[in-house]
């Protein structure tokens, strides 16, 4: 993408080439990259190779941590991988799914598409913290609203977070909840569709469905693409909810990966295996976003292809 | 005909959908007004009766709920200020200034975008407490200072270059330094994006848990997030007062989306379509 701009600064007419400015007004940022980033993710490799609980000298031990993991020793690695998985695989489907059915909705022919929009979009801007305890009050398997509904329809109620079965389901609804950031940008998406694309399958005699998955979902699939992405990350990176709402469990059913690490890192100072934990997440997470990218080319569409 | 229908089934899954979106929020702010016999009652009660303002009472006495928004303002005045400030100037000097390696450089500092944040997480802990930070706000400050996110950077950047080059060349030949150009045209020229940042950076202050969960160790420090969350630890069962700190909590968010909401959508279609 180049702009008038940089053509313009391209072509360098008055504005001379300037390192020491250049260098100057991104120093900070620099800085930030260099210290808060760079250096950072080199200590936590070295570190992921040691035992060391943040108090004493780091101990080398080689390839120790990584053995921990994969050597099925410890049972909270896999457990809380498998946690992990299961949330991702729901959730991020069923967020962007979801999303995309409430932005379809919004696109269609109707009046108060603001209203509706900023209603489903006020959530996302409820504090992860008040969230979580919001929910945890509605869905009390007692005296809870939700179970206090079903039983009045006479419907079967359930333990929601209080059951290992349903802990990850139910985490991935209330996710739902906070869907609408991923909702407007689908919207804004849908309304940059030429409207001359649908007339011509009107005047072939299609009907909603031929446009829908012959027009809307293949130029969408550019912004569906995006969005995964950021949900796959964002899903790997659970923390929050099961803190407050479950501290990981039933019987350690929500212990998410990052919980995990974070209890290995911060409650039981073992800061080294939990250097290796992180390690471990970001190549899964790399692993995942390459496939994704990968892939890409099999079902993205982008405008201006040679199809 | 066939299309009245069909927008009266979408006007009905809207409204069912948008009522279950907002029940949430109305029922926490009802319970936080209700004492604690009618907010248990069958079939629920939507209208407190009597109106009461004991829970907020209850919940500033239980924890010094005043004393925690004063940290969560100190801590996202300086972080939006920081934000602002640096991620500004790295926007301006890459984009408004031509220098070697200048595209090489944003792009690796990008790319730290899509770092899963826990990777850094224990060396960053480490490296403040080492300095002799852990228990103060400076490790959830500084970091602001320090460009205040490759995220917001980009969005600045994205801004800068549709401002045109003309203004920057006719300065210069009036004999601007650049930085009159940052502050006098480039700045007042960003006031939407400046906003837009703004308020992204207040929620994420606001909301942010993790970052006070493990750097600030003492109550007397503690921001809302974690005194919402140490409140609901430790009274378990209270809810009309657990609902009341959590209106708290919330309120402010609400307000600032509603001055703000034009420019928080612009600003979230802004990133979702242009990256």
């Amino acid at each position: 993408m180049t702009t008038d701009y940089e053509t313009h600064i391209k072509s360098g007419r008055r504005i001379k080439s300037d390192a020491i400015h250049g260098i100057l007004f991104t120093a900070p940022a620099i800085t930030g990259f260099i210290a808060l980033t760079l250096i950072p993710m080199i200590v936590s490799l070295f570190l992921s190779f040691t035992d060391y609980s943040g108090f004493n000298m780091p101990k080398f031990t080689g390839l120790a941590n990584y053995q921990k993991m994969f050597s099925g020793e410890d049972l909270f690695f896999y457990k809380s991988l498998k946690a992990t998985a299961y949330y991702t695989l729901l959730s991020v489907p069923a967020s962007i799914i979801f999303s995309f059915a409430i932005a379809l909705l919004l696109n269609s022919d109707i009046k108060f598409r603001a209203f509706f929009r900023t209603v489903f979009y006020i959530p996302t801007i409820v504090p992860a913290v008040a969230t979580a305890v919001i929910w945890l009050w509605i869905l009390n398997p007692d005296f809870g609203l939700v179970n206090t509904l079903l039983m009045k329809l006479g419907l079967p109620v359930s333990s929601w977070l209080f059951d290992e079965k349903s802990v990850i389901p139910t985490i991935v609804l209330i996710g739902l909840w906070g869907t609408g950031g991923t909702m407007v940008i689908f919207l804004a998406g849908l309304q940059d569709i030429p409207k001359h694309y649908y007339e011509a399958i009107d005047v072939d005699g299609g009907n909603s469905f031929h446009k829908l998955f012959n027009i809307t979902i293949p130029l969408m699939t550019p912004t569906i693409f995006f969005n995964a992405i950021m949900a796959i990350i964002g899903s790997f990176q659970i923390f929050t909810q099961a803190y407050i709402m479950t501290n990981g469990g039933p019987n350690d059913a929500s212990l998410f990966f990052v919980f995990y690490l974070y209890r290995e890192a911060f409650q039981r100072s073992n800061m080294g295996y939990a250097s290796a934990l992180a390690w471990i997440l970001f190549i899964i997470i790399v692993v995942f976003s390459a496939i994704i990218l990968k892939t890409q080319n099999k079902w993205v569409y982008y405008e201006g292809e040679k199809a | 005909m066939k299309k009245t229908v069909g927008n009266i089934s979408v006007y009905i899954i809207l409204c069912g959908l948008g009522i279950t979106f907002i029940l949430p929020l109305v029922w926490m702010i009802r319970s936080s007004f209700m004492d604690i016999a009618q907010i248990f009652i069958l079939p629920p009660e939507w209208i407190p009766n009597p109106f009461t303002l004991n829970n907020y009472i209850e919940a500033a006495t239980m924890a010094p709920f005043g004393l925690y928004a004063l940290n969560t303002v100190i801590i996202l005045v300086f972080g939006t200020f920081g934000t602002i400030l640096t991620a500004t100037m790295a926007a301006f000097g890459f984009s408004r200034l031509k220098w070697k390696g200048r595209d090489l450089v944003f792009s690796v500092i990008l790319s730290g975008m899509m770092l899963p944040g826990v990777v850094t997480l224990i060396p960053q802990f480490i490296g403040w407490k080492t300095l002799g930070f852990y228990n103060t706000f400076v490790p959830l400050i500084v970091p602001s200072f320090l460009g205040g996110g490759a995220f917001n950077i980009f969005l600045f950047r994205q801004f800068f270059m549709s401002i045109p080059a003309e203004l920057d060349e006719a300065a210069v030949m009036d004999g601007a330094s650049y930085a009159s150009i940052y502050s006098r045209i480039i700045l007042p020229l960003s006031k939407s994006a400046i906003v837009v940042v703004a308020i992204f950076s207040f929620m994420f202050h606001w909301n942010d848990f993790f970052n006070p969960l493990i750097y600030l160790s003492d109550d007397t420090k503690y921001t809302l997030a974690i005194g919402l969350q140490q409140l609901q630890g430790q009274y378990v069962s209270a809810w009309h007062i657990i609902m009341a700190a959590s209106t708290i909590v919330v309120l402010p968010c609400l307000v600032v989306f509603m001055f703000g909401q034009k420019y928080i959508l612009e600003g979230i279609v802004m990133t979702g379509i242009k990256s």
